[in-house]
């Protein structure tokens, strides 16, 4: 088991990797810029270092720098938590080079999982069910004409090296098709440095539902059911609950088996999340592959009674895995509170938190690394909380949400609280009657608490 | 002589701007010195303490003389070494990187600087090493190194504080 591990990361996620490997007896470093000296990882790691002035790339995104730290602290790990570095190949492979264990897959496997074209060529191999489209990377706007006949509008223009609901365009008709496309290659060209372009079939009204995995050193996978991801905002994930709305036994059974192919297709390590889109038939398609830990695993944890990031470690320890699936006993939901101004657009509002004060009691759980006299640089992202609630029922839980996001108080910066309350006492949000289009129909400004 | 008697020596001592005060009565010794007549405008003078008389001594009532007392001892040493006041025109040369300080080139070779020597700017101050790779750190601002915060192949981290110069 590893001595010391050195999390190259910050916020909520640093802490919480901090919290799992107290609790395992590992040492742990916190490295931290400028701009997060006075932050609970920092304080609550065992050992920390500056690594930089508070712009990422000299920080949290700075290999270099980061592995100065690991050299100064002879720590034998690292944990890459989520953003930043941890689907980075080329630091996974500086890491191993090194003889420092990163957390998490091999460099070979996140190139995999990373570009989405080969991620999917890799899935179709594997017998996984995709979106129909392209199978390779379109040539030009003749090829991408003959396609989207086959598949039938609408169809949507994707970038190979796109991610994260970037580089992507909807075309509803064959006439909009060529100039779509020459702006598509310019957009991906601009944003990622590669144009290359593939194409599926738009689903309508789809679920975003994703399946927990873990996989061992030894080549046994197995996945831990699933979670639903559908309440986006501009392809961002405010609100993620377990088991979905949607969920059937037989399409747990199903989706659970293709997330585990998909798995021992590649030889998978450590814990991973392969999403899915599901439409209205219950037919679902692979998406893309997250070869990290994600923001929402805490719903997972919350319905199984599981730690994983401790089976992220151990994996990375060389302990395998039972190889057993896991079902949701509990149900979970979360939602993500940004410091935002929901009624400006949500803007986002960095700045000093007067008054802190977390929900508690039965059956909460808050993942945060904020607190009363807490400033928010403005230089990383937006979420300040993770409030997650767990009950027998969905019921209890919406009503558990409620009292929780009512009793949550932050003073001094605006929070994305407000919506996520009107959100729980929204009619279709009650019945779990929503897909990723959802936001874009429902303002919630019209609606009262 | 009691507590009391002290304190109003003090005080009588910076009122008067005296630079120095002696007395001795048998046993007991006391010297106050002000630094504040050398000091810069401003400056607080630093307040000193001499242990405190036995306690079988009876107060003698001796008035503190009005000018600097004739001829102090030679070899009187002060009770406490005054405190020289932070002056806060020094500057820190900080480290710009995370790695192993190290004072000079090679374990065999000199420092690159020590207290007192003169830097001009781009002058080499230290290594910094992280991962076989050696940085030579320069400074930035011409001046006197002051003192050195670093021991030598310490571990150092962003904007640690490596030297204090007195800027020229």
């Amino acid at each position: 088991m590893f001595k010391k591990i050195l999390i190259a990361n910050r916020g909520e996620i640093a802490l919480r990797i901090i919290r799992t490997c107290k609790e395992m007896g590992i040492q742990t470093v916190a490295i931290y810029s400028t701009a997060d000296r006075d932050s609970l990882h920092v304080r609550f790691a065992d050992e920390a270092v500056c690594i930089g002035p508070p712009p990422s790339a000299e920080s949290y995104l700075n290999i270099p720098r980061i592995m100065a730290a690991v050299e100064i602290t002879n720590a034998d790990a690292i944990h890459p938590g989520y953003g930043f570095l941890a689907e980075n190949a080329k630091f996974a492979e500086v890491c191993r080079e090194y003889g420092i264990k990163f957390i998490g897959p091999t460099p070979e496997q996140i190139r995999s999982m990373g570009d989405k074209m080969t991620a999917k060529e890799t899935m179709i191999a594997a017998g996984v069910p995709c979106i129909p489209g392209s199978e390779a990377l379109l040539q030009d706007t003749r090829e991408a004409l003959l396609m989207a006949a086959e598949v039938g509008y609408p169809i949507i223009l994707k970038a190979t090296a796109g991610g994260g609901g970037k580089g992507m365009r909807i075309v509803w008709k064959e006439e909009e098709l060529e100039g779509q496309w020459e702006t598509a290659r310019r957009e991906a060209k601009a944003a990622f440095g590669n144009d290359g372009i593939y194409m599926e079939k738009f689903i309508e009204e789809p679920r975003h539902i994703e399946i927990q995995v873990a996989g061992d050193q030894f080549g046994k996978a197995c996945h831990l059911s699933e979670r639903d991801c559908s309440i986006q905002r501009r392809h961002q994930k405010l609100v993620e609950e377990s088991p979905s709305p949607f969920m059937t036994p037989e399409l747990r059974e199903k989706m659970g088996e293709a997330a585990v192919k998909a798995c021992t297709a590649i030889g998978y390590e450590g814990v991973g999340t392969v999403e899915f889109l599901v439409d209205k038939h219950r037919n679902f398609y692979f998406m893309e592959m997250n070869t990290r830990i994600q923001v929402e695993h805490t719903v997972t944890e919350e319905v199984i009674d599981f730690d994983l990031i401790k089976e992220q470690i151990k994996i990375a320890a060389g302990v395998p895995i039972s190889g057993k699936n896991y079902f949701p006993e509990l149900h979970a939901i979360e939602c993500r509170i940004n410091a935002e101004d929901p009624f400006n657009d949500f803007r986002p509002c960095p700045g000093h938190i007067t008054s802190f004060h977390s929900p508690k009691g039965h059956g909460v759980r808050v993942d945060t690394h904020a607190f009363a006299g807490y400033t928010i640089p403005q230089y990383y992202d937006s979420m300040i909380a993770k409030l997650i609630v767990r009950a027998r029922t969905r019921d209890e839980a919406i009503r558990k949400m409620e009292r929780a996001l009512d009793e949550f108080i932050v003073e001094g910066v605006k929070t994305t609280i407000p919506f996520h309350q009107r959100l729980m006492r929204n009619e279709d949000f009650r019945a779990g009657n929503f897909h990723t289009g959802f936001l874009n129909t429902w303002d919630f400004r019209n609606a009262t608490l | 002589m009691d507590f009391n008697q002290i304190q109003e020596l003090i005080r009588l001592v910076t009122k008067n701007k005296l630079s120095t005060f002696y007395l001795q009565e048998g046993d007991f010794k006391i010297i106050i010195r002000n630094q504040a007549t050398h000091l810069p405008e401003g400056t607080p003078p630093p307040v000193l303490y001499a242990p405190a008389p036995p306690a079988a001594q009876p107060p003698t009532p001796t008035p503190p003389p009005a000018s600097a007392p004739s001829a102090p001892p030679p070899d009187v040493q002060p009770a406490v070494q005054p405190v020289k006041p932070e002056v806060s025109n020094l500057i820190t040369i900080k480290s710009p990187m995370v790695g192993t300080f190290y004072r000079s080139a090679s374990p065999d070779k000199p420092p690159y600087v020590k207290i007192g020597d003169d830097v001009e700017v781009g002058d080499t101050v230290c290594i910094i090493e992280a991962m076989k790779l050696f940085n030579e750190i320069e400074s930035e601002v011409k001046g006197q190194i002051v003192k050195v915060l670093v021991e030598d192949s310490s571990p150092v981290e962003y904007d640690q504080p490596l030297f204090l110069v007195e800027p020229a």
